[in-house]
């Protein structure tokens, strides 16, 4: 036993240098849900705070509007597509078991021998992603990451389910995380409780839908999820503040993934921010969009003024699994 | 331990906190939903609330049999005494 193995270092610090997103073209309001289900826009503002949302066209495939947001945040990085190391797509709605749509969204945006693959990890996706795009950059297996967040969920809602017909919806968000001076992403606070799995679920598997002609859509039991997103996340989202150092004071962003403006609302009062911490509220406009929302809602931020380069944000998605993760993150 | 009146007060005070409900209307026979105009997501809150303020456990599945101030306070002086 001779020989040795040599060790790669990676960037001592990381951060988001770039971001982008893409929002469908057709804005669906509670009326167009409203001819499929027994409800009310007043119910179902009351109920999450979705006046309307945005749904996909058959271009607006996962591959196109990841493409999209993509070549936006690496815009927005000034990165050389030719400099990404890998690419990581956080989604549970590219409809293909194998292969992977990362390889594609790799070639379109200019990496086409980036490492590239897809992770399941639900409302979670996009900080997960963005967690391991950040270890994949200290590590040194890549020195420039593209991270994504992309939902076509609108495939998988069951329209005539008066419990979930009006939250879900359709986007895409990417993140380029690179390498900083200035620690620019804090350490992420992630878990599973897999004893929660059956509480936000595919129906049944493909395989039992391919014999019974049904297609499998998303189910959710909605109040044991707002219990846990409500109490359990303000925790995760606590943690994530405590272990960056980062005091709710010197907070500037709260973005919490867009489930549920109830579960928003909850959250904020259960982590008591101060009135200065602005809170995203996408969700008003653009419905749940699952592993996309975080990013969809720094960009709305970051379009409407309220987000500002600099600014310290507080991430946190969460859901099917359950599983969680949550980050401080600087604003590109 | 607390008394009934001691609970529905304390507990009128969380419903009012929530959903904004005056704590005078918070009576013993009036229901979350029908009266109170508590919804389901408000419940949750509520719940939570009240396992914090009187120490107690209620599951999941003995929200929905919660359907009056009356049956909450009265699970509640139980799971207290119990």
């Amino acid at each position: 036993m001779t020989g040795t193995i040599a060790s790669v270092q990676g960037a001592a610090h990381t951060a988001v240098l770039g971001l982008g997103s893409y929002r469908p073209r057709r804005v669906v309001p509670n009326s167009v849900i409203l001819e499929q289900i027994d409800s009310s826009d007043e119910w179902i503002r009351t109920r999450s705070g979705i006046r309307e949302r945005r749904w996909a066209e058959p271009d607006e495939t996962v591959l196109m509007m990841s493409v999209e947001a993509a070549k936006q945040a690496l815009r927005d990085s000034g990165i050389d597509p030719a400099q990404i190391g890998c690419v990581v797509v956080a989604t549970v709605t590219h409809l293909y078991q194998t292969p992977a749509i990362a390889t594609r969204i790799a070639v379109e945006v200019g990496a086409p021998t980036a490492a590239a693959f897809d992770i399941s990890a639900a409302c979670a996706g996009f900080c997960y992603g963005v967690a391991m795009a950040s270890d994949m950059v200290r590590g040194g297996s890549a020195k420039y990451v593209l991270a994504i967040g992309v939902e076509r969920l609108s495939d998988i809602t069951d329209r005539t389910d008066r419990g979930t017909a009006f939250i879900f919806a359709d986007g895409a968000g990417a993140a380029v995380v690179g390498p900083s001076d200035e620690p620019g992403i804090g350490p992420v606070v992630w878990g599973s409780d897999g004893t929660q799995h059956a509480l936000i679920s595919q129906k049944e598997s493909w395989q039992e839908a391919a014999g019974s002609f049904n297609w499998p859509h998303l189910t959710m039991d909605g109040n044991p999820v707002f219990r846990w997103a409500s109490y359990e996340m303000a925790k995760a989202a606590q943690q994530a503040l405590d272990v960056a150092g980062v005091s709710a004071e010197d907070l500037d962003l709260f973005v919490p993934h867009q489930a549920n403006m109830r579960i928003t609302d909850a959250m904020r009062r259960a982590l008591k921010l101060p009135e200065h911490v602005k809170v995203a509220r996408d969700i008003e406009r653009q419905g749940n969009t699952s592993a996309a929302s975080i990013p969809l809602a720094i960009e709305a931020m970051r379009e409407s003024g309220e987000a500002k380069s600099g600014d310290l944000a507080l991430i946190i998605g969460f859901g099917a699994g359950l599983v969680y993760a949550g980050q401080v993150i600087r604003i590109p | 331990m607390a008394s009934t009146e001691e609970i529905r007060s304390n507990l009128a005070e969380i419903v009012n906190e929530i959903a904004g409900i005056p704590v005078e209307d918070v009576q013993l026979d009036k229901s979350f939903t029908d009266d109170l105009d508590v919804d389901s997501l408000s419940m949750v809150e509520v719940v939570v609330a009240a396992e914090e303020k009187f120490s107690v456990k209620i599951p999941d599945d003995e929200v929905k049999n919660l359907k009056t101030v009356g049956d909450a306070v009265a699970f509640i002086e139980r799971a207290q005494n119990g």
